[in-house]
């Protein structure tokens, strides 16, 4: 049967044009427009003459922007798969028949609902040299604690075990998520066979979790990238640039050096790195849709 | 299926509540710490800094966005799941390829975008870089595209219109993902701190967490209970607000397919 349409209905193409034109506005306007208009000012000097490829040669040598770059890269390259391993280990453990298992969920995954800003001001606390609550509790053990935020070498991984902290709980959901999604006949099965449970966990659990890994593994890579909120409240890049992230740097190139032409050529090599995830995050989702 | 409690389940137990203990001892650390000396740390901290204002552009900020990225969004993935229209596939790629370009890494163009407005300082100024999510456009589109066509037809024959149909057929239907995404939204915007920190300079725009770190930064001395207090005041409503919905906030997420 053919659907009744009025004469004065508009073709359903002009209708899904028009039903685009909102985002389409919204997204040229704070995504494209800007765009185009970093890679111009990134084509400028300081003082606005150009075009010139000034800035690129200067982010070649800059060391400051090489250190935020390892920087960014040892933090997500570390913290990714930590926060993973921890949340999948979690989900396991609290997916089981266990007394208090929805108080022990609740509390592993409050840290996550928490802004980064409210954590870094706790975690900034629990670092301090002194009266910080991680040294008094080494203290009782007769071990004088270093000054976790006030060292090159140990200020990076310390910022990186509270934000395995903050993540882990939250990947821990999408892990449960996708546990739920497995046969338990499965898990009869090993049971029956006398299976090992770390051997299930190896030959069934884990490859069936794959798409899950995947899928936050992209959501963890872009925040390591995004969430530098700590870096503000924390350490401000220092100390001597040991804790410099990019983002962090793009903000005070941009607004504490006043230098948006040199911070649109940063902008843009952040760009280009996000755009290759994109891409690959579109693939693998892709390939998930047509499994399914 | 009984089982009997063995050796390693009570491994499994041990470590499942150790990680419990390390998960939510700092936040009772920080909550101890905050009533030491029963409420008049946190009576202090609340008059020190217009909290209950941040608290207001905070909620304001959060669900505005989140109510104009699920407008715009439903209505984007509308037209990409149900429609055929030339350029449709360039269209769909030119949001996916967005995915990943969030407003703050063109903070410096944004921010002039938003002078030029006049809108520095203000709310919608906040705002309007995030209206338009790719993420929302993709995420709705894939929960219309699991809707059956047979409950399209229907609402069809009976002369139901074409928005009528996105109200009454497909929001419905993809209720359980409008929901996951506006929780995500909701949790992301209240976490944002980066372009408020740049856009918002007054405290009649300032979202909590830029006023939590203003409110912490004028001092130069480690003062635990005046953190414990504005940290307190910050974290509780959020942290009451899970626990009171923490089953149906966990489910709707273990629901919607973001697996």
């Amino acid at each position: 049967m053919k659907p009744r349409t009025s004469p004065r209905r508009l073709p359903d193409q002009v209708f899904a044009y028009a039903l685009l034109v909102p985002a389409f506005a919204f997204l040229v306007l704070f995504t494209v427009k800007p765009l185009v208009s970093t890679v111009v000012s990134s084509l400028y000097d300081r003082r606005d003459e150009g075009p010139t490829l000034d800035n690129y040669r200067l982010l070649a040598e800059d060391e400051v922007f090489r250190k935020a770059l390892v920087n960014n890269l040892l933090f997500s390259v570390l913290t990714v798969p930590v926060s993973l391993a921890l949340a999948m280990l979690l989900a396991v453990l609290l997916q089981r028949a266990l007394k208090g298992k929805a108080l022990l969920r609740a509390g592993v995954f409050a840290p996550a609902i928490l802004p980064v800003v409210a954590v870094a001001v706790i975690w900034l606390y629990f670092y301090q040299p002194n009266i910080g609550v991680i040294n008094e509790v080494l203290g009782w053990f007769g071990v004088t604690g270093p000054d976790w935020l006030g060292d090159t070498a140990l200020v990076l991984p310390s910022l990186m075990a509270m934000m395995v902290w903050k993540e882990a709980g939250f990947f821990m959901i999408f892990y449960l998520a996708g546990l739920q999604a497995i046969d338990p006949e499965l898990d009869e099965a090993s049971l029956l066979e006398g299976t090992g449970r770390f051997t299930h966990f190896r030959r069934v659990t884990f490859p069936l979790l794959m798409p899950t890994t995947l899928f936050a593994a992209i959501v963890a890579l872009a925040d390591s990238i995004k969430m530098v909120d700590f870096v503000f409240v924390m350490t401000q890049g220092g100390p001597d640039n040991a804790s410099n992230l990019l983002l962090y740097y793009i903000y005070r190139v941009t607004f504490a050096q006043h230098w948006p032409q040199y911070g649109a050529a940063i902008s843009l090599l952040v760009i280009g790195v996000l755009v290759a995830l994109a891409v690959l995050q579109i693939r693998l989702l892709d390939r998930r849709i047509h499994y399914r | 299926m009984d089982r009997i409690v063995s050796w390693p389940d009570r491994v499994e137990t041990a470590l499942a509540w150790l990680a419990g203990l390390l998960w939510t001892a700092p936040l009772l650390y920080v909550f101890v710490r905050a009533f030491e000396s029963g409420t008049a740390d946190l009576s202090s901290a609340w008059q020190a800094a217009p909290f209950g204002r941040y608290y207001l552009n905070t909620a304001l900020l959060v669900t505005g966005i989140t109510a104009a990225q699920l407008v715009v969004g439903v209505l984007a993935a509308y037209a990409f799941a149900r429609f055929e229209f030339p350029l449709r596939g360039p269209l769909f790629a030119f949001v996916l390829v967005q995915l990943m370009i969030f407003p703050e890494v063109l903070m410096s163009e944004n921010y002039r975008t938003i002078a030029g407005f006049g809108l520095l300082d203000t709310l919608p100024g906040v705002g309007l870089p995030y209206v338009a999510s790719a993420f929302c456009v993709f995420f709705l589109r894939q929960a219309f595209l699991g809707v059956p066509d047979e409950l399209v037809e229907a609402a069809q024959i009976e002369g139901v219109s074409r928005l009528g149909i996105l109200w009454k057929v497909f929001v419905p239907a993809a209720r359980p993902s409008i929901v996951a995404y506006a929780l995500v939204s909701v949790s992301t915007q209240w976490n944002n701190f980066l372009w408020p920190l740049i856009v918002a300079v007054s405290d009649e725009t300032r979202p909590v967490t830029v006023g939590l770190v203003r409110f912490l930064a004028p001092e130069t001395g480690i003062d635990v209970p005046r953190m414990a207090a504005g940290t307190v005041i910050v974290t509780a409503p959020l942290l009451a607000l899970f626990l009171i919905g923490q089953r149906q906030f966990i489910n709707s997420f273990l629901r919607s397919g973001i697996k």
